[in-house]
């Protein structure tokens, strides 16, 4: 191990990780965006909001995130969609996981017991108020866990957005591979990194979970 | 901007094909080898000694980590520097396939760990050994009753193949960007790539379909 070389790197994958955060957790927010309406729509009474909630969800989810961000970025210009690379990445990231995160969101929603909402409606609330002020408050803790898995999945998933060259952890990885032929030592610097961004995560979300938590 | 028209693509549908071809043929040989290595990581974690389960123990965490992209990365450059030179198709089943051997074995372990104790006890009373008891009895179970999440990491594999085109295997996104190259219409050759993906996810999830009926019906 040339420790020496790590740490001369070190600084430059700093920078580096600093990108992969912010790409992160600005396709977060959008993710969680996407992801609520197509929820909402795939809960709805509506057959044409069912259909589109289910289209999207099916074909974000039946092809691969890394097909999603070429179609964007490379194809993108042909529809007149001029993208910069980060943006780009950005907005494929959070598209995708938005599908899953729909699924998460959808998943919790149903597993609030029915007897909740009849209760509500029964007494006198709204379709709308029973969702607003019954539903989805249960249903929120329950989403806080799953919702957690998909954005340590983001993360990870988030080194994908190198092919398109946004230079994040695994683009500069991959670059300082390839000029100083030290792969594992390299490696063992954007590991560091990765998982450092993936404990906080997870710590965060325990601290959501707990704090959320059904006593 | 120009007009889309995906009739460019016509004349590459061999190659797609031979590119979906080769994306089933790198899922399948991963999937083996990750269910493999799975079985072997969850019993290593489980029953093995220290010095053996806790190295097993921190490969599982650091690639369960770390980005897939990047362990290729490691697996493609490393191999060579320590003077085992493999080509990119190997590189790729041997990253793909410890990459998701990781998250099986997570599945497995808890499989494992949730058959019933009983049958660890009459297979052992009835004097199978220690390892005749994992093999035949606790082990096969464990793998019936973990059919749905390990077929939920086969359709991630699927998707995730996608990635060693980075280190120029031949598959469907290779095949994509080689047509792309020839008449720079990416989005076609993308949007085609991602059905043939689409039917290919769809194939797989009607494959593990009908395991998870054959184990129901069995059980």
């Amino acid at each position: 191990m040339d420790f020496a070389l790590m740490q001369r790197v070190f600084p430059f994958f700093v920078e580096a990780a600093l990108v992969t955060v912010e790409i992160s957790v600005l396709a977060l927010a959008l993710g969680l965006v996407v992801a609520a309406l197509a929820a909402a729509a795939k809960l709805s009474r509506s057959r044409l909001m069912r259909a589109i909630g289910t289209v999207y969800v099916s074909v974000f989810r039946g092809t691969p995130c890394l097909i999603q961000l070429f179609v964007l970025y490379f194809g993108g210009p042909q529809i007149g969609i001029n993208l910069e690379p980060f943006a780009a990445g950005l907005i494929g990231l959070g598209l995708n996981i938005g599908a899953y995160m729909a699924e998460s969101i959808r998943g919790a929603v149903l597993s609030v017991d029915r007897g909740q909402a009849e209760a509500a409606r029964s007494i006198g609330f709204g379709r709308f108020q029973t969702l607003r002020k019954v539903v989805l408050p249960q249903a929120a803790r329950l989403m806080i866990r799953p919702l957690g898995v998909n954005t340590v999945a983001l993360v990870k998933g988030s080194a994908l957005v190198s092919t398109i060259s946004v230079v994040e952890l695994t683009y500069t990885a991959q670059r300082f591979i390839g000029s100083t032929y030290k792969p594992f030592e390299i490696f063992g610097v954007a590991a560091l990194l990765y998982m450092i961004v993936v404990f906080v995560v997870a710590k965060v979300v325990d601290l959501l979970d707990r704090r959320y938590a059904i006593v | 901007m120009q007009g889309l028209d995906f009739s460019v693509v016509l004349p590459y549908t061999s190659l797609l094909w031979t590119g979906a071809w080769w994306t089933a043929v790198l899922t399948v040989s991963a999937a083996a080898l990750s269910f493999v290595f799975g079985i072997l990581f969850a019993v290593a974690v489980l029953y093995a000694p220290k010095l053996i389960a806790w190295p097993v123990r921190f490969v599982m965490w650091l690639f369960m980590g770390t980005p897939l992209l990047l362990q290729l990365f490691l697996i493609y450059f490393g191999l060579v520097q320590i003077g085992i030179d493999i080509p990119a198709l190997g590189a790729g089943i041997i990253g793909l396939g410890l990459h998701f051997a990781v998250y099986n074995a997570d599945v497995l372990r808890a499989g494992i760990v949730a058959v019933d104790p009983g049958q660890t006890e009459g297979a052992r009373s009835i004097g199978f050994g220690r390892w005749q008891t994992l093999r035949h009895v606790v082990i096969p179970q464990a793998v019936r009753n973990t059919v749905p999440p390990i077929g939920g990491n086969m359709i991630a594999l699927l998707k995730e193949s996608s990635i060693v085109s980075v280190i120029g295997i031949a598959e469907l996104v290779h095949s994509a960007q080689l047509g792309i190259s020839e008449t720079f219409r990416p989005f076609e050759f993308y949007i085609t790539a991602a059905a043939l993906y689409y039917i290919l996810n769809l194939v797989l999830e009607g494959g593990l379909r009908l395991v998870e009926r054959k184990v129901e019906v069995s059980r």
